[in-house]
């Protein structure tokens, strides 16, 4: 019996939190190939100490639904699953090329496949591109339009600044958009001054963050400019020193994310049978394009 | 008994021996897929191997065929005998059905299921009758009503324990297990619920009609983990983390938290638990204490379901604490009449019990009433939000 286990940071004060959570593990529970697909969490419940006991299979593979490499992943997860004998060299990593270590649970006293977070697969690159056909309503937007990926900067984890360039990098070697920046919160360049860091008239900005929070409705709207208040929201697009700003929000409420958390379980040898296809094809449908 | 819908109304018996003042066994039919079931154990085991129900067993024979043994005497049976026979027996096999088929192995749901009509203590008729009566249970606020249809398969009806008796047409109405997580984000108030055991859970809806599995999916989806850690303490294997373990084991911005222990007691944990630990706060059963020597002073409440360790709520609030209880004592003086210092009292009791709400705007006769509380604000604070004029930190500081 194969298990998900699908891990994420949750709130004690947002709902919007879990929501991305929850979706993904619907989209991957209709798709089938799991006989049981859980969720846990640190600031929710089940927390992270008592989800694997939840759990009935015996091949389960726990995937972070993070977007880097860091403090949860390497520290808080793995401590609080019990995985014995983790250490952060099982994944050998140089910050993105987590991808899975299996360790015994002494919660369950069973092997887990411990996977890399989300936000560093390759096929996150896809999401974010997708995210952007989202937000523009259009399946093929790119030309004339630059994109701009925003995340943590290093001050918070080093690895932040890393995902975002990875997946900046792979976007702007498709020559898709005109132009695709990397920006920051906490250091240069500064997603502030979005509009210099761009010629097109056309930006599509998207936060590399897992849920819809404060950080994505209210810091970035702000300090880009798109309203004084978040209280008082924006349009989509917004026009900001004369370029159009095309805000996504959270990319982990895209749906396609439920496409990465299938690759992680994969990559650690989940048998998926034919739900990376049908994931990726509900997924479509459900943007509408 | 809240919803017949599924339910037989009892009236015929089996021939299980059952005297007049016990209550009435229903008729059940046996299903195809139960006896197909039975068929497939017996091919799974030797000739001779026996599959065991209540009162009697069934074997393969040596030279084909079956043999269906009790107490008193062993049968041989061709299969048509046989179905005649389990048809006879339909209780006992259909009962064999509902748990090793149906609910399945796995520990917690298994234990929980068989909890709720005592499987491990009552007969099958005795369960039978009750369940054609209909057995409740409680768990947290909710209120579990376990039937029996006519094909001797388990229905249960889950809600809010404040609907009881409310008739299924004017609740709002579900099947899907996971729809539970949409009804308890809120509380009644529309206020989000950052902890899933607080006695918060608001009413309005039913589950009216779950099979044992999705029974055991929407328990676990209103009170996440409170069946495998009630399995794992009725097992003997409930793994408590004390206080002082839980906080040692914190990191990043929850490790100042260790240094609330300062090896004086623990007169701050007893507080922490009596502030969100109480029954009035969270249906859990706090089982962990100070340390494996050393247990808190306050009780750990009545709660079905364990707790096994701070919750990541009290962990973040401890943490919160830790910086407030590490400033010193000081005196202020203020001038305050009798009425306004019980005035102060009745406005923390207000705020502590979560009944601002229900204080009447016009009742004044209540300290944590809104125009009561304004009059005190207007007469005793100064300009700068002080309490009686006194600044918070002294001109010195």
């Amino acid at each position: 019996m194969q298990s998900l286990v699908i891990v994420a940071h949750g709130s004690h004060l947002n709902p919007e939190s879990s929501a991305p959570t929850y979706d993904h593990a619907d989209t991957i529970r209709a798709a089938g190939a799991f006989d049981e697909v859980r969720t846990g969490f640190w600031k929710e419940e089940p927390h992270f100490r008592e989800v694997l006991r939840t759990v009935e299979g015996d091949e389960v593979y726990v995937v972070p639904l993070f977007v880097s490499e860091g403090y949860f992943t390497e520290q808080v997860i793995p401590r609080e699953l019990r995985l014995d004998g983790w250490d952060v060299s099982e994944w050998g990593s140089d910050g993105l090329s987590a991808d899975q270590a299996t360790l015994v649970a002494e919660d369950i006293d069973r092997e887990v496949h411990y996977c890399g977070p989300v936000g560093t697969h390759r096929a996150m690159t896809d999401v974010i591109v997708r995210r952007a056909e989202s937000v523009t309503d259009d399946p093929d937007v790119g030309e004339g339009f630059g994109l701009a990926v925003v995340g943590h900067g290093t001050e918070r984890n080093e690895n932040s600044a890393k995902a975002i360039e990875y997946h900046a990098d792979r976007i702007a070697e498709r020559d898709r958009f005109d132009e695709v920046q990397a920006l920051y919160m906490d250091e240069e360049p500064e997603v502030d001054d979005l509009p210099d860091h761009f010629e097109s008239d056309d930006v599509v900005l998207v936060p590399l963050f897992i849920a819809d929070g404060y950080h994505t409705q209210e810091d970035i709207p702000e300090d880009v400019g798109l309203c004084e208040d978040h209280t008082e929201g924006y349009d989509v697009p917004t026009e900001v020193d004369g370029t159009r700003i095309w805000y996504a929000g959270a990319v982990g409420t895209e749906p396609l994310m439920a496409d990465v958390v299938l690759e992680r379980a994969a990559d650690a040898g989940a048998d998926l049978g034919a739900a990376l296809d049908d994931v990726r094809e509900t997924t479509r449908v459900a943007t509408g394009d | 008994m809240v919803d017949a819908s599924s339910a037989t109304d009892g009236g015929e018996r089996d021939d299980a021996g059952a005297s007049d003042d016990e209550p009435a066994v229903p008729a059940v039919d046996l299903p195809g897929d139960a006896f197909d079931a039975v068929l497939d154990a017996l091919a799974d085991r030797d000739p001779g191997e026996p599959l065991r129900f209540e009162g009697f067993s069934v074997a393969r024979g040596d030279e084909g065929g079956y043999v269906l043994a009790d107490s008193d005497r062993s049968t041989r049976l061709g299969e048509g005998e046989l179905h005649e026979a389990l048809s006879e027996r339909a209780p006992a096999v259909t009962d064999w059905y509902a748990f090793e088929r149906v609910v399945g192995e796995f520990g917690p749901r298994r234990a929980f299921v068989r909890w709720i009509e005592d499987a491990d203590g009552e007969t099958v008729a005795t369960r039978y009758a009750a369940l054609a009566e209909g057995i409740e249970r409680a768990w947290g606020e909710l209120k579990i009503t376990a039937t029996v249809t006519d094909r001797g398969e388990r229905r249960y009806d889950v809600r809010h324990a404040d609907d009881a008796g409310v008739a299924v047409d004017e609740l709002e109405v579900h099947d899907d297990p996971l729809d539970a997580r949409d009804l308890v984000t809120y509380d009644e108030k529309g206020r989000y619920r950052p902890l899933k055991t607080a006695p918060s859970l608001a009413g309005g809806w039913a589950f009216p009609d779950l099979g044992p599995r999705d029974l055991y999916e929407t328990v676990e989806t209103v009170y996440p983990a409170t069946v495998a850690n009630w399995h794992r303490e009725r097992e003997g294997e409930l793994d408590v983390n004390h206080w002082r373990e839980t906080m040692e084991r914190q990191s990043g911005i929850y490790g100042v938290v260790k240094t609330w222990d300062r090896g004086e007691g623990h007169e701050h944990v007893d507080w922490v638990a009596e502030a969100c630990c109480d029954d009035s706060q969270c249906l859990k059963r706090r089982e962990w204490e100070y340390d494996d020597e050393t247990d808190l002073d306050v009780d750990g409440g009545d709660g079905v379901f364990p707790c096994r360790e701070p919750c990541s709520v009290v962990v973040s609030a401890a943490r919160k604490w830790t910086r407030l209880e590490s400033e010193q004592e000081r005196t202020y003086e203020f001038e305050l009449t009798p009425s306004e210092k019980e005035q102060v009292e009745d406005i923390v009791d207000a705020v502590a019990d979560g009944r601002v709400d229900e204080i009447r705007e016009a009742d004044t006769k209540e300290g944590a009433n809104r125009y009561r509380t304004r009059f005190l604000r207007a007469k005793r604070f100064d300009d700068e939000g002080n309490l009686g004029g006194v600044p918070t930190e002294s001109d010195d500081e």
